[in-house]
């Protein structure tokens, strides 16, 4: 049962960060499609500093992962920015490129990086074993994970600057109205590349988070397996607002959960449902909650449209 | 005065793949630099030679048809992607569009023994069955397909890596090898093969996916249901008004595009090319490379002919980088740059304009001053 509460809190935690990310970005007005990409990235980030520092002292590395995993996703997401917001490019064909860019360019990275140390050695695979254990912290059998409390302060931090701040509720107009909030003197361009980057930081917490729940070696060329996009489920299911969107975020991390601990559970395995059942859980009950959320959906108004200052 | 061709839009959308063409590989090339400057040149080469890489002339033949093999699906999953975003939809759906269709065709196929066009027929008939789905969520519950789509991906992994489970050799994770199984279930060459060194896997799949690509071509340019699916594409409101029924016409197409999606699937498993490794973690790239291909063609089915191929010649052309150093992703990496960059076409077209529009008002300005003389 533990495992179940342990595993359905890391995956919430991955879900909320990605979905917020997503969040700011879209109240800017750019739908961000590239998240799954930014966590990839992200990923890279932290799993590089666990690799080649491997002896810094546990504050050191959660400090120094953290700041990995932020620093790479805020760059990766400046690609989408450059494209969106200043060249007016195609959001969802931008977003979809960084996606199948972000895992390609990790594998050929962590591939030669490798190869490079030994040559026999062809697989796109980090390991972090003992860097693992400093993000751990152990109640009984219930494993806390470090990134479980980073997700509850970035959840705060994302509803403050939403709504208790000049910036974010001026971010938010740059959504719903960017000409409106241009003639009151918001630069929207500006507004909309600070929600790009703040995904960015945000998808790239969420991407090192997730190599970071239940495993202790990660393979690139898997990807991230949609959470990108399952945590634009999550957004859209959670309506755009932060304290919505960390329920939704329990709610599918629940399901994914299932899927690693069912066996656990004697009635679930003397249901005899086939293990890939459980795997595709999270994908049904997303296209469910779709089906039934999306019909009066709250989208920010005026998000995917780039901003022309001369349609004004 | 003579017509500048540079204004049409046929040559610019031209112009502008070659442009992404060139920066993708000189992305590649330059990634290649940074990791190990000293083979960054051999790699890139290898990558670009694709089967030219071979000396021999027939060996060069059989390789080439091989990459023809693979091309073929690429096509039908551009054609799939190009035809619903003509419509306004994003299908990325198609990966798992097509992976239902590699499951329908290989099952119908080795357990059930049927032979090639039925079991053509039923990918086909899934993979619209499962595009339908992402139509029906978009039209009747205001669904993203893009989210949809890529939901209905993973489920079709699963379903697929389920369903044909069934039907793998005892030992191995791979799908009973169809040329030994069941050999009425192979797409009939009808003497192709000999064009090609007698590589056994060139069907009669070629020629049926470029007489596709025209089809598709005719539909949107020269039908009804064409011009509805492109106004509809153009503006959805404006459709509705003018009495086409937006919510039938985002469905059909979607289920033609899923279609499409399932006919590459079984027209690449039906030639005993590929055996489906039932333990994929991963959605089949060829959905995700039509994107590619479908955005480097101009979304024109003709062009997606080619793109198809050259996005397919240096996926091929991954495999031949000296492993060691290098790994054959660069050829996924250049292809996603390339999808980069395509997003800034239609920026560059405004480039080409402006600067086609700025000789234009000089000659014209020339020629004024010079009839005053």
């Amino acid at each position: 049962m533990s495992l179940l509460i342990q595993y359905t809190l890391i995956f919430a935690s991955v879900l909320m960060l990605v979905a917020l990310g997503g969040c700011f970005a879209e109240h800017s007005g750019v739908i961000n499609l590239g998240l799954e990409g930014i966590m990839v990235i992200g990923a890279l980030g932290g799993a590089l500093v666990m690799r080649l520092f491997l002896d810094l002292s546990t504050p050191m590395m959660i400090l120094g992962v953290v700041l990995g995993a932020v620093i790479f996703g805020l760059l990766y997401s400046a690609l989408l920015g450059v494209a969106c917001i200043n060249f007016k490019a195609d959001q969802t064909i931008v977003g979809t490129a960084l996606n199948m860019l972000a895992t390609a360019a990790a594998t050929v990275f962590v591939k030669a990086m490798n190869a490079s140390i030994n040559p026999d050695d062809v697989s796109s695979t980090i390991q972090y074993v003992d860097q693992k254990k400093n993000f751990l912290l152990y109640f009984g059998d219930f494993e806390f994970n470090w990134f479980m409390l980073i997700a509850v302060i970035a959840l705060i931090v994302a509803y403050v600057v939403l709504y208790k701040t000049r910036f974010g509720l001026r971010l938010m107009a740059c959504g719903e109205h960017p000409s409106a909030a241009d003639s009151v003197g918001i630069n929207v361009i500006k507004m909309r590349w600070s929600g790009v980057l703040i995904s960015g930081i945000y998808g790239g917490l969420g991407g090192i988070c997730y190599i970071l729940a239940g495993v202790s070696e990660w393979k690139f060329e898997n990807g991230v397996a949609g959470f990108g996009f399952l945590a634009l489920a999550v957004m859209i299911f959670g309506q755009w607002k932060p304290i919505k969107i960390a329920l939704a975020a329990l709610l599918f991390g629940f399901f994914r959960a299932l899927s690693n601990v069912y066996f656990g559970f004697d009635f679930l395995v003397n249901l005899n449902i086939p293990g890939t059942v459980y795997n595709m859980l999270p994908y049904i009950i997303s296209l469910l909650v779709l089906a039934l959320t999306s019909r009066h959906s709250r989208a920010p108004k005026a998000e995917g449209i780039p901003y022309d200052k001369s349609k004004r | 005065m003579k017509k500048n061709i540079l204004k049409s839009d046929g040559v610019q959308a031209v112009i502008a793949s070659l442009i992404c063409v060139v920066l993708g590989v000189f992305v590649g090339y330059v990634i290649l630099l940074i990791i190990n400057p000293d083979g960054a040149f051999e790699a890139i080469v290898a990558v670009l030679k694709n089967f030219m890489t071979y000396s021999r002339p027939d060996s060069q033949l059989r390789y080439f048809g091989n990459t023809l093999v693979k091309t073929i699906p690429l096509i039908l999953c551009s054609l799939s992607i190009l035809f619903a975003y003509k419509a306004g939809l994003f299908n990325i759906g198609a990966a798992g569009q097509y992976c239902v269709g590699i499951c329908a065709s290989l099952y119908a196929a080795l357990a059930w023994g049927w032979s090639w066009l039925p079991c053509l027929l039923l990918a086909v008939i899934v993979g619209g069955i499962y595009g339908s789905l992402v139509g029906l969520l978009k039209a009747y519950f205001n669904v993203n397909e893009v989210i949809s789509g890529i939901m209905l991906n993973w489920i079709g992994l699963y379903l697929t890596n389920m369903i044909l489970s069934a039907v793998k050799e005892e030992a191995s994770p791979y799908t009973i090898n169809i040329r030994t199984a069941n050999p009425d279930a192979l797409i009939p060459s009808l003497g192709l093969e000999q064009l090609f060194n007698n590589n056994q896997y060139i069907t009669i799949a070629i020629p049926l996916a470029i007489i596709i690509a025209f089809i598709v071509y005719i539909i949107l340019d020269k039908t009804r249901m064409g011009y509805e699916i492109k106004a509809t594409g153009f503006n959805k409101d404006a459709a509705k008004y003018a009495g086409m029924a937006e919510k039938k016409n985002i469905i059909m197409t979607l289920v033609i595009a899923g279609s499409l999606a399932g006919m590459g699937a079984a027209f690449l498993y039906l030639t005993g090319f590929e055996q489906y490794i039932v333990t994929s973690s991963q959605v089949p790239s060829m959905g995700f490379n039509g994107i590619a291909a479908a955005f480097l063609g101009g979304l024109n089915p003709i062009g997606a002919i080619f793109s198809s191929f050259f996005i397919q010649h240096i996926s091929s052309g991954g495999a031949y980088v000296d492993k060691s150093i290098y790994a054959s992703q660069i050829s996924d990496l250049i292809a996603a740059v390339i999808i980069y960059l395509c997003g800034f076409v239609f920026f560059m077209k405004v480039v080409m304009n402006n600067m086609i529009a700025k000789r234009e008002a000089n000659k014209a300005k020339t020629g004024k001053e010079g009839g005053e003389n």
